[in-house]
C-alpha cells in the first residue's frame, strides 16, 4: 500500500512537474479583479497573520496585478471557509490559507459535503510546528514535571486551544490518553487569544505555535517544555522533543494556500507561480525561520498526495478519539 | 521623567515635515473613509497597507508608515460621526451609538450643534487616552491579562443592563430586542463546537452569520428612511440649516455643556479599547447607555441629547487608542483594525510583543507624540469641513432619500463583497420599519448583535472552566463585583415597575 502510495506521488510530482513548467512559459492566466482570500480562522492567530504576511509580500513585491482582500472566516472550525469555497461563484479569484482543520473538519462534519480532493493544490507554504508551553509561575520547567503536576490537578487543569476537534485538541487528547492524565480542555476563537491567556494565567498551559507565542516566550512570561516534532528546532535548542522523551508521535499543521473547487489549469498554474515567488520571497523565508516554520514548498500532485496522507492520518485519530465513528 | 524626556522627543519626531505631512494626509484620507457608509477604519487602513511600503522606502522608517496609518485610523474616528449625524447612516460600526442623538439633533434643526460636538468629544477622546497611554501603557497590560473569560463576560452582561434603560420606559419590550438580537447573533458556524446553527432555508449565506454592518445599516438606513418617508409623506422635510462661522463658533463655545458625556466616554472607552475582547464599537454603545443611566436627564437621550453625541464620540476614540495598547504591548489586536496595523508592522521589520516598549523605543515614542498630534491635526480639519457637511443637510429629502438608499447598497456590498448581505440589509430594514411602528426599540437589538458574539462563548467558556457552576462569575475578584452590578442594575428597572404596578393598579391595566 506504502509503495504503490508512494510510486503515485512521484508519477504525479512528475506529471506536475512537467506540467507547471509548460504552464509557466505562458501565463494564460492574469486575475481581473481583486481575489478573495480567505482565511479559515480568526483574526490574530497563526494562520491570520500568515495570511496577512503573504498579501503584504504580494504588494510589497508587486507580484500580481489585482490586490489580495483577506477576508477572515473562522467559524465552525473552518467549516465557514470550506463552505464558502465550495459555494464560490468565482473559482478563479477565491483562494484560502488552510490549517489542518482542512483535514478535520470535512471529516467530522460530512453534513458539509465538502471534498478537499477538489479544491486546487496551489501550494504549501509552510508546515508550522507545535510545542507545550506553560506560565513561568507555574512552577514547571520540565515535561516530567508538567505530567506530575497536571495529573495532581487532574480535571482542574486547564489546556487551552483553539476550537473543538482542532489541532491543539488533537495533541491535547494524545497527552490525556497516552500519559493518563484529564486536562480539561477550552476551545478559544484564535491562537493568539489562547497565548494571552496562558500569559494571564487564565489557563495552566498551551499547544501554541511559535510564532503565537513568541512575544511571551521572548518576554519571560512562558516557558517551553516539549516539542512535537520529529528533530529538536532551531529556534529553542534546548527544549527536547516528545520523541527523545520516549513517545513516537509527532504533530504539524499544513499551510498551505489552495483555490477553490472548479478552479480552471491556468488560473491553478497562475496562482502556484504566484505563491511560489512569494515563497522564495526573502521576508518569507526570514518569517519562516523567525517563528520555527518547517517544510518546503509544494504544490500540484504533490500537495494533493500530502493532502491523501493527512486526511487518512486524521481521520485514525478522530476515530481513536471518538470525535468521529 | 522619563517618560516625559521620550515623550517630548518622540514629539519631536513626530513634527518633522515628513511625519507631519504623512499625519495630515492620513487623517483627511480617514476622515472621508469614515464618512463613508460601509467603509470604516479597517478599510482604509487595509487599503493604503501597500501604500506604506513606498513610505518606508522612502523614510528608511517604521515610524512614518505607522504614523500615517494610525493617523487613518483617529480620522476615521471622526469621520464615522459625520454621516451618522446628516444622514443617519452609521458612517462605521464604531459610530452607531452617535445616530441615536446625533441624527435627533440634525432633524431639529441643530447639525451644526451636534457635529462641533462630535469632533470636541472625539479630540478630548483621542487625547484623554493617549495620556492615560503615555502614562500606564505597561501596567494597563497586565490589566488586560487579568480579564479571563469570566470578567469579560461579566462585563458583557453590564454592557446589558445599561442598555435595558436604553430603549425608553418599555422595559419587556427592551428585553424582548436585546433577546432578538442575541438570536440573531447565534445565525451562523458556532465557535466552540463548530456546528452550523439557523442556517435558515440553507442558504449558504447564513453560515457567516448576520453580520452587524448589515444590521446597522439595515437599521438606521434603510428603516429609518422608510419611517421618514411614512411620517412625512406631505410635509417638506428639508431641513434648514445656516452655514456660517460664527454659529459653528457658537457651537464650539457650548460644548461645555456636553462635559460630562465626554468624560464618561473617554475614560470608558478607553478602558474597554484595552481588553483584546472588545475593540471600539462596544466601547462606544457602553458609554452611551452609560451616560444615559448616570444622567439626571436620561429622558433627554434620543432626542437630540448633546451628551448622547459626546459620550460615543469621545468613546470610540479613546478605545481605538485603547486597543493600540495590547497590539503594542501584547502583540494581540483588540480591534479588526488594530490586526491590520498588526500585519503591517511585522512587514516593517518590528516585533510587536512585550518586549516592544524596552526593545524598539526608537519607534514607539514618536508614534505616541504622532497620537497627540493626530488628534490635533483631526480636530482643526474636521472643525474645517463642518460647512461642507452641513451643505448636504440642506439637500431636499426627494434628493437625499434615493442618496441613502444607493448609500446603504454601495456600502453594504464594500463592506462584504456579497450580494446575498446586501438584500439580507434591505430585509432587516423593513423589518426594523415595521418593529418601529410596533414601538420596538432597536437600539437594543443592534447592540446585543455586537455583544452577543463576544459575550456567548466567553459564558460557554467560563462554563467549562468551573464545570457549569454559575458562581464562577460572583466568586472571582474582578468578575464578582462587575456582575454583582450588572445585577443590581438590571434588577432595579423591574423592582421599580413592579412597584409602580402594586402603588397603581388603574394605571397599569390602562398602560
Amino acid at each position: 500500500m506504502t509503495i504503490s502510495m508512494s510510486k503515485m506521488t512521484k508519477v504525479a510530482a512528475l506529471a506536475a512537474f512537467a506540467w507547471t513548467a509548460a504552464a509557466g512559459a505562458a501565463l494564460a492566466f492574469e486575475p481581473t479583479k481583486p481575489i478573495e482570500f480567505v482565511i479559515m480562522a480568526g483574526k490574530g492567530g497563526g494562520a491570520d497573520k500568515m495570511a496577512r504576511l503573504m498579501q503584504s509580500i504580494v504588494e510589497k513585491e508587486d507580484l500580481a496585478p489585482r490586490p489580495l482582500v483577506p477576508a477572515n472566516k473562522g467559524g465552525g472550525s473552518g467549516a465557514e471557509a470550506l463552505v464558502h469555497l465550495k459555494g464560490a461563484t468565482d473559482p478563479d479569484h477565491t483562494i484560502m490559507v488552510t490549517l489542518n482543520s482542512f483535514f478535520t473538519t470535512p471529516l467530522r462534519q460530512p453534513g458539509l459535503e465538502v471534498d478537499i480532493m477538489t479544491f486546487a493544490p496551489v501550494g504549501r507554504m509552510a508546515e508550522d510546528t507545535f510545542l507545550l508551553w506553560v506560565h513561568k509561575d507555574e512552577g514547571v520547567t520540565t515535561f516530567d514535571e508538567f505530567l506530575a503536576k497536571a495529573k495532581a490537578e487532574g480535571n482542574s487543569w486547564v489546556m487551552g486551544g483553539t476550537g473543538k476537534n482542532s489541532e491543539d485538541n488533537i495533541i491535547t487528547d494524545f497527552l490525556n490518553e497516552n500519559y493518563d492524565l484529564t486536562i480539561k480542555y477550552i476551545p478559544y476563537k484564535g491562537g493568539g487569544e489562547v497565548a494571552k491567556q496562558l500569559a494571564g494565567r487564565q489557563i495552566h498551559s498551551s499547544v501554541n505555535n511559535p510564532s503565537e507565542a513568541l512575544g511571551f516566550y521572548e518576554s519571560g512570561d512562558v516557558i517551553p517544555l516539549v516539542a512535537f516534532t520529529n528533530e529538536r528546532l532551531p529556534l529553542f535548542p534546548d527544549v527536547p522533543t516528545l520523541k527523545e522523551l520516549g513517545a513516537d508521535f509527532s504533530y504539524f499543521m499544513q499551510r498551505a494556500v489552495v483555490g477553490a473547487p472548479g478552479m480552471s489549469d491556468d488560473a491553478l498554474a497562475y496562482y502556484t507561480d504566484l505563491f511560489s515567488k512569494v515563497y522564495e520571497s526573502a521576508d518569507w523565508q526570514e518569517y519562516k525561520s523567525g517563528r520555527s516554520l518547517m517544510g518546503d514548498f509544494m504544490s500540484g500532485g504533490d500537495l494533493k498526495a500530502y493532502w491523501d496522507t493527512q486526511r487518512s492520518r486524521h481521520k485514525e485519530i478522530l476515530t481513536a478519539s471518538g470525535a468521529i465513528k | 521623567m522619563d517618560i516625559l524626556a521620550a515623550l517630548i522627543d518622540g514629539i519631536v519626531i513626530a513634527m518633522q515635515p515628513t511625519n507631519l505631512g504623512l499625519a495630515i494626509l492620513g487623517v483627511v484620507v480617514g476622515l472621508f473613509v469614515g464618512a463613508m457608509p460601509g467603509l470604516g477604519s479597517v478599510n482604509g487602513v487595509a487599503i493604503l497597507l501597500p501604500f506604506t511600503f513606498v513610505i518606508q522606502e522612502v523614510t528608511g522608517t517604521a515610524t512614518s508608515p505607522m504614523i500615517f496609518l494610525a493617523a487613518i485610523y483617529y480620522g476615521a474616528m471622526y469621520g464615522g460621526a459625520i454621516s451618522s449625524i446628516t444622514l443617519g447612516i452609521p458612517g462605521a460600526s464604531t459610530a452607531v451609538a452617535t445616530t441615536f442623538d446625533g441624527r435627533p439633533l440634525a432633524l431639529d434643526g441643530r447639525a451644526d450643534r451636534a457635529l462641533v460636538t462630535a469632533a470636541l468629544a472625539s479630540f478630548a477622546g483621542g487625547t484623554i487616552s493617549t495620556i492615560l497611554f503615555t502614562a500606564f501603557a505597561p501596567p494597563l497590560a497586565s490589566v488586560a491579562l487579568d480579564f479571563g473569560d469570566p470578567e469579560i463576560f461579566a462585563l458583557m452582561l453590564l454592557a446589558f443592563a445599561t442598555f435595558v434603560g436604553l430603549g425608553g420606559d418599555d422595559i419587556p419590550k427592551t428585553l424582548f430586542s436585546i433577546c432578538f438580537g442575541l438570536v440573531l447573533a447565534t445565525v451562523g458556524f458556532d465557535i466552540i463546537s463548530g456546528e452550523p446553527r439557523l442556517i435558515f432555508f440553507d442558504i449558504t449565506g447564513f453560515s457567516n452569520g448576520i453580520r452587524f454592518l448589515v444590521l446597522a445599516i439595515g437599521v438606521y438606513g434603510i428603516g429609518e428612511m422608510i419611517w421618514t418617508i411614512n411620517s412625512s409623506r406631505y410635509k417638506n422635510t428639508m431641513t434648514d440649516v445656516k452655514i456660517n462661522a460664527g454659529r459653528v463658533i457658537a457651537s464650539i463655545r457650548k460644548f461645555s455643556d456636553a462635559w460630562r458625556g465626554t468624560a464618561i466616554g473617554s475614560l470608558l472607552g478607553f478602558f474597554v479599547g484595552i481588553l483584546p475582547a472588545a475593540g471600539a464599537t462596544p466601547g462606544s454603545l457602553m458609554a452611551y447607555g452609560v451616560a444615559k443611566m448616570t444622567s439626571r436627564t436620561p429622558e433627554k437621550y434620543g432626542k437630540g441629547s448633546v451628551d448622547g453625541v459626546a459620550a460615543p464620540e469621545a468613546a470610540n476614540n479613546s478605545a481605538s487608542t485603547g486597543s493600540m495598547l495590547p497590539m503594542m504591548t501584547l502583540g494581540i489586536p483588540g480591534s479588526p483594525t488594530t490586526a491590520v496595523l498588526l500585519a503591517g508592522m511585522v512587514i516593517w521589520g518590528l516585533q510587536p510583543g512585550p518586549l516592544m516598549f524596552t526593545d524598539q523605543p526608537e519607534f514607539v515614542w514618536p508614534l505616541i507624540g504622532s497620537f497627540y498630534i493626530s488628534n490635533v491635526i483631526a480636530v482643526l480639519v474636521n472643525l474645517a469641513f463642518i460647512p461642507l457637511f452641513l451643505w448636504m443637510l440642506r439637500m431636499p429629502f426627494t434628493i437625499l432619500a434615493p442618496l441613502i438608499f444607493v448609500l446603504s447598497l454601495v456600502g453594504t456590498y464594500a463592506a462584504y463583497q456579497n450580494l446575498f448581505d446586501v438584500w439580507l440589509m434591505v430585509l432587516v430594514g423593513v423589518g426594523a420599519f415595521f418593529l418601529r411602528i410596533l414601538d420596538y426599540p432597536v437600539a437594543p437589538a443592534v447592540l446585543a448583535i455586537v455583544l452577543g458574539p463576544i459575550a456567548e462563548p466567553k459564558l460557554r467558556q467560563s462554563l467549562l472552566l468551573s464545570d457549569g457552576d454559575f458562581s464562577i462569575f460572583i466568586t472571582r475578584p474582578i468578575a464578582g463585583p462587575i456582575t454583582i452590578i450588572a445585577i443590581i442594575l438590571i434588577l432595579l428597572p423591574l423592582i421599580k415597575l413592579i412597584r409602580d404596578r402594586l402603588r397603581q393598579p388603574k394605571s397599569s391595566e390602562s398602560a
